[in-house]
């Protein structure tokens, strides 16, 4: 091919025990352009661009920068060749400056010049349009901040080639769009860039080419302008795939779960959720929009017994007794005694939701071992239900026991997302459910969900795509800074009035529910 | 693979295996590890000393289990090691790090050693029944207070049990003082040695072995209960889901204060108990050197066998075994305690790195991983 290439892969293959992650990938970056790199979880992208940045070294194959044969094995190699890769996590020091987290690690001659640092940084920020200052502290920094700092960080350390793994997933459509700004101002300026996302809009808005890995191979790559969101579904998944989520009308909706007025601080005694009001009712979905760390972490922990309220209340009506309860101050246990059917399917699924050193069904006993009187724990009926998801969701693992701490995301949420429906419950809650999920897993899950609101049980779905908020959920309710800036219907209102609502805090006269 | 540039590639790489080994297979590793650490040691032996590997390993053998009365002093021992590290599974496994056995032990040898000295004239069953009561009671104590300040003020168990040892030996000396036999000798004597009130009684007695006898029942039952309490029962199922994450835990509706109290008693009962079974079942007197530091080894014993109380067995024989094996050739070869110490070290330091191979997977230069 007549065109340079930034970067060349030939023949990379990687092998985690018996899966194979990467399978004879020839693959080119050409120089000067953005490249998405698109494919399921579990296809193997993360791995491919692993190998980039020297994390992993590939079993077979040969890795080519700018047509010289290189070995990328240390990711001080990675950034000899001129490649540095931004990482989903941030990796920064949070009572460092910017220049200070900029220049840690790197080797020089001499004494430390801060001040000629911070220069560079500066330049680097002025060259390209990013807003932070090279004094300011990480932390009183935005997540959209931070990133840039990581994005900073390898344009010091002189990288041409770019590697951005999910890097929209912690940002508003705004801030978003900024990013994209930078990325094309960085092509600009002859850089190579690669992007890893799975929000194909991004994909078509950003990308010049996209590359398409499916389990593990190469399928191929066809120019943006020549793709639509089907055709690149379609290549990734191998099959056609409908991308429309069934949204019936909710049937019977009654108030199932009424919260007002709910005051939350954490241990800094700082506020997290500020007079916060809703109602969830049954037989619907409703959303929770925010930018992340909006509260909504802390107003499903609230919910779910796990965090200290402050203020408010949270009344469950009970669909069988009629009763109302009102669940602040009990704890899971006491909530669980109570009768009170709550699901709840955490954010950080292996710190909360499962015990990352047991398998399936250690996991399943979460929910069951109190069962039954006597000493000792029933593992029967956990080991019929681990048998049943993994059979009826295809979790890959090799066994019930193997622990779930080494099975991929999307498993992982399969076994949480599972045993937490199989529980029947009568509210439903879940962070970030399809977080890191490929579509086809994410689809299931959309559909797992709207199965259980049809069967009349009130769900919670806190989202971070506002695309699927607004596809999916009935009603929406939008955070902002721990308050509720909005109650909308999900069915009628823009992407771009929800993001507005998302930075803005409420101001007289909004909609309150 | 192209040839020109397989020079590029490191010598070795290691990675973590995609499944679990099967039992066989990983016990197999440990094993040829084990003898590794053998070969290693009689390397350094030649080195140092310059002494056939083989005569050093064969007065070992000779110095732990050489003769009956050695091997039912090693049995002893082992089954005391065995006792406390039993003891520190379920507070290990909640990784609440409880450094206090020490402590625990000596209180209740403290306790069982009263019982002796007050109550001889108690019928013989019922003296022991007595003497096993207090020393769990008061192990349960040295475990309680560590766990209610961990519990109700997140207090680093770390340094609080530590710092609860040094009580432990200071009441210890207050006790010897006070139960000072014959006087002026600065210690306790031998309690009871005419009546033997309060003896752990024979098993099998073929004239002077005296000491081997119900500790071994006592301790084996013990271990027996833990390895059901940790894996099949409703708090053993708690504590290794709050050793695992303690969000998890309050998520499960585990009430995550209430268990770590209840499990620090528990294992500071267990300590306890083998404080009664070093005074009751071998050494009949109390000092401060009664916990003797295996407060400390019982924690290798438990990490070892990876808080398997049965698995336990093994690597407590093992550790007396080495321990006694030393001391056997240090007086045979006039070799100083730390060349057999060094030994132990060896061999601790390849049963711990063949964990490694259990985990990872290394693969050589050149050669093609098999599909």
């Amino acid at each position: 091919m007549a065109v340079p290439c930034a970067i060349k892969m030939e023949n990379i293959t990687k092998r985690f025990g018996k899966v194979v992650a990467n399978d004879h990938i020839n693959m080119e970056l050409h120089e000067g352009e953005i490249l998405s790199l698109l494919g399921e979880n579990g296809s193997g992208k993360t791995t491919l661009m692993n190998q980039l940045s020297g994390i992993y070294f590939p079993d077979e194959g040969q890795i080519y920068v700018h047509d010289k044969p290189v070995t990328i094995g240390s990711p001080k190699d990675a950034f000899d060749n001129g490649i540095g890769m931004i990482h989903q996590h941030f990796k920064l020091v949070d009572v460092f400056t910017a220049t200070e987290n900029i220049v840690l690690g790197l080797e020089g001659e001499g004494r430390l010049d801060l001040k000629k640092a911070s220069e560079k940084v500066a330049e680097i920020c002025a060259r390209y349009g990013f807003d932070i200052s090279p004094e300011q502290k990480i932390y009183d920094m935005s997540v959209s901040q931070k990133q840039t700092v990581e994005i900073v960080k390898v344009l010091y350390r002189g990288a041409d080639i770019l590697i951005l793994d999910e890097p929209t997933a912690v940002l508003t459509p705004q801030e978003t769009d900024k990013l994209f700004d930078i990325m094309r101002a960085m092509k600009k300026d002859g850089k190579s860039l690669i992007i890893i996302t799975h929000k194909l809009h991004e994909v078509l808005d950003v990308s010049d080419r996209v590359a398409v890995l499916r389990k593990g191979e190469y399928i191929g790559d066809v120019m943006t302008k020549d793709a639509n969101q089907q055709s690149l579904t379609d290549m990734m998944v191998g099959h056609a795939v409908t991308l429309n989520i069934d949204r019936p009308a909710p049937v019977d909706p009654k108030p199932r779960l009424e919260i007002s007025g709910l005051t939350v601080y954490d241990e800094l005694g700082v506020k997290r959720l500020d007079n916060v009001s809703f109602t969830a009712m049954s037989g619907e979905i409703l959303g929770i929009a925010g930018v992340a760390g909006s509260g909504q972490k802390e107003l499903l922990e609230s919910i779910a017994g796990l965090y200290p309220v402050s203020e408010g209340t949270i009344v469950f009506h009970d669909p069988q007794s009629g009763e109302d309860k009102n669940l602040v101050g009990m704890d899971p246990l006491a909530i669980k005694k109570a009768g009170v059917g709550m699901a709840f399917v955490p954010e950080d699924r292996l710190g909360m939701g499962l015990v990352g050193s047991m398998g399936m069904t250690g996991n399943m006993m979460l929910r069951s071992w109190r069962n039954g009187n006597g000493l000792f724990v029933n593992r029967k009926e956990p080991e019929k239900l681990a048998n049943d998801i993994w059979k009826e969701l295809e979790v890959v693992t090799p066994s019930t026991s193997f622990p779930v701490r080494r099975m991929s995301g999307g498993n992982v949420q399969k076994v949480l997302v599972g045993r937490e429906i199989a529980q029947d419950p009568a509210v439903l809650m879940t962070a970030y459910a399809v977080r890191g999920l490929d579509i086809n897993t994410s689809y299931t899950i959309y559909n797992l969900l709207t199965k259980e609101k049809m069967k009349g049980i009130a769900v919670i779905y806190v989202g971070e795509d506002l695309d699927v908020l607004l596809e999916l959920c009935d009603r929406l309710v939008v955070l902002c800074g721990g308050q509720v800036s909005g109650v909308v219907d999900a069915r009628t209102i823009t992407k771009e009035e929800v993001g507005l609502l998302m930075t803005q805090h409420r101001k007289e006269g909004a909609v309150n529910g | 693979m192209d040839k020109e540039h397989a020079g590029h590639e490191p010598l070795l790489r290691m990675s973590k295996r995609g499944e679990l080994l099967p039992a066989w297979k990983s016990w197999g590793i440990r094993l040829i590890a084990f003898f590794l650490s053998l070969v290693a040691s009689g390397l350094v032996i030649v080195l140092i000393s310059g002494l056939n590997p083989a005569a050093v390993f064969a007065t070992m053998l000779d110095g732990a289990v050489g003769t009956s009365k050695r091997m039912w002093v090693t049995i002893r021992d082992a089954m005391t090691l065995l006792c406390i590290a039993v003891g520190l599974a379920p507070a290990f496994k909640m990784r609440f790090w409880n450094i206090g056995a020490e402590g625990q032990i000596l209180v209740g040898a403290i306790a069982s050693a009263a019982c002796m000295i007050y109550f001889k004239n108690l019928p013989t069953p019922v003296l022991l029944l007595v003497m096993i009561v207090s020393s769990l009671i008061a192990g349960g104590i040295w475990g309680f207070f560590p766990g209610v300040f961990k519990a109700r003020w997140n207090t680093n168990e770390t340094l609080f049990t530590l710092m609860m040892n040094y009580i432990a030996i200071q009441l210890t000396s207050y006790f010897v003082a006070l139960w000072e036999n014959p006087f002026g000798s600065n210690s306790v004597g031998v309690i009871n040695s005419q009546t033997k009130a309060g003896w752990l009684p024979n098993l099998l007695s073929d004239g002077y072995n005296k000491d081997f006898g119900w500790n071994v029942i006592i301790v084996l039952t013990v271990t027996i209960i833990m390895y059901l309490y940790m894996n099949h029962s409703k708090h053993g199922y708690e504590i290794a889901v709050i050793g695992d994450s303690e969000n998890t835990a309050r998520y499960a509706g585990i009430r995550v204060n209430r268990a770590y109290v209840r499990t620090i008693v528990f294992s500071g009962a267990i300590c306890g108990l083998a404080g009664f079974v070093a005074v009751s079942g071998a050494s009949h007197t109390i000092s401060t050197s009664t916990a003797g530091g295996r407060g400390f080894t019982a924690i290798i014993v438990a990490w070892l066998a990876q808080f398997n109380s049965v698995v336990m067995v093994i690597f407590s024989f093992l550790l007396v075994f080495l321990q006694k094996g030393a001391q056997a050739i240090a007086s045979a070869y006039n070799l100083s305690q730390e060349v057999s110490e060094m030994i132990t070290g060896i061999i601790l330091f390849f049963l711990l790195g063949s964990e490694f191979f259990v985990n990872y997977t290394i693969h050589f230069r050149g050669k093609k991983v098999k599909a």
